[in-house]
């Protein structure tokens, strides 16, 4: 059995670490509040741009277009959102796991990373970085967005690559959240498909092909931008849920700790009397 | 008469989501008026002003770039950026023109034509929602 003075070491040791995980849960709770906020006031935009465009190309049929089929290349960029702090239990392998397993060869693999924790899995592993930007990911704004959707788009028009990815976490609500590898382009014409739609015919203007051309770019800006803002509500989340079993963890062990600490100190103490009685007894 | 809704939304909130009679945008194309019972449109915006009609009253606001779907008793405006003229820092906005203006006028081969051309419309469309 461990001596009273190791098992108050360890006890000790470990409330410490429970004090620090319990600091960090709060933090990430009032994180998430502020991203959830954020995230639902973005939400009607991006499912009335998603409405709006599955319209588009439900109603269009099959129109020939260069951002409807995918490029001549094999390359595919992988836009991959992760955090750029670890501690969030498997937020960040959740991802990284999607990419190396996710259907797409390593070799053909062109990664935009958004988190340096992703960026620094895929680096190790030798995966083709093209650009990192994870400075923004604390804060993303449109404007962060736009700029990212800019940069794949050139690469697609280039012919660098011939499809881009979207590698995020939905945040379903505050407990679930879902790793997600979405296809951004081509955009798939099946995507328009579900749901029932109004048959009124509509007009374009400018005329469909054009009107394509400005909309899609917005299209993918928005996803990218709502990937980022979910991603992050979604970190935060798990973070909490992380803090939050770790301090449950930690609280468990002490006291454990603090059952087996009383009962050494009292084996102790009765060892002490028997040797005084056994003492006493000797001398009479 | 006959009003419709209209719902302007950004990435960062919705903007407006009320009853209105009439709306005036510009598209691409050119500027359009839409009252309630419009055929079925969807266009692309410029960075211009929205003028919102209601009850005899004209809001107006900044919009920078975006798409509109007009249905029949439906007008959706998913923009950009959207702002309110109490919104607008008028100075900045026309630094921002004067800017873009000597850019223009510069003729430098280095300058983006284009992205000169947008500064200025957004200048432009800021300024006029305020005036």
């Amino acid at each position: 059995m461990a001596s009273m003075r190791d098992i108050k070491r360890r006890r000790d040791s470990i409330q410490s670490t429970g004090q620090i995980t319990k600091a960090m849960k709060l933090v990430s709770t009032v994180k998430l509040q502020k991203a959830k906020g954020k995230a639902e006031s973005t939400k009607p935009y991006f499912d009335l741009m998603y409405e709006t465009v599955s319209n588009m190309l439900a109603k269009s049929g099959n129109i020939n277009h260069k951002y409807l089929k995918p490029g001549a290349s094999s390359g595919k960029a992988v836009i991959v959102i992760t955090g750029n702090r670890g501690l969030a239990g498997g937020y960040n392998t959740n991802i990284t796991k999607l990419i190396t397993n996710g259907g797409i060869q390593r070799e053909d693999v062109v990664a935009y990373t958004i988190g340096s924790k992703g960026r620094d899995f895929l680096a190790r592993k030798n995966f083709k970085i093209a650009r990192d930007y994870s400075e923004i990911i604390e804060e993303p704004m449109y404007s962060d967005a736009k700029e990212i959707c800019d940069d794949v788009l050139a690469a697609f028009t280039e012919g660098d690559v011939g499809e881009i990815y979207l590698a995020y976490t939905s945040f379903k609500n505050t407990v679930v959240h879902e790793p997600q590898l979405i296809k951004l382009l081509p955009v798939e014409a099946e995507a328009g498909k579900n749901g029932n739609m109004d048959t009124t015919p509509m007009n374009y203007e400018p005329e469909e092909t054009e009107a394509l051309n400005l909309i899609i770019p917005k299209y993918m800006c928005s996803l990218i931008y709502g990937a980022l803002i979910e991603s992050v509500a979604s970190e935060n989340g798990a973070r909490m849920q992380a803090m939050d079993n770790a301090t449950s963890n930690a609280e468990e062990m002490i006291s454990d700790l603090s059952l087996k600490y009383n009962r050494a100190r009292q084996a102790a103490i009765t060892q002490e009397l028997t040797e005084i009685v056994a003492g006493a007894n000797a001398i009479e | 008469m006959k009003t419709f809704m209209l719902l302007v939304n950004t990435p960062d909130r919705v903007f407006f989501h009320e009853e209105a009679d009439m709306v005036e945008l510009a598209t691409t194309e050119g500027e359009i008026g839409v009252y309630a019972d419009h055929i079925p449109l969807t266009a692309v915006l410029v960075p211009s002003v929205l003028k919102i009609h209601q009850n005899g009253v004209v809001k107006k606001a900044a919009i920078h770039g975006g798409i509109v779907e007009i249905l029949k008793d439906k007008v959706t405006v998913l923009a950009e950026i959207a702002e309110w003229p109490e919104e607008i820092d008028v100075n900045r906005a026309d630094e921002a023109r004067v800017r873009a203006e000597r850019r223009l006028a510069s003729r430098d081969s280095n300058t983006d034509v284009g992205r000169a051309q947008m500064a200025l419309k957004r200048s432009m469309a800021r300024l006029n929602t305020v005036e």
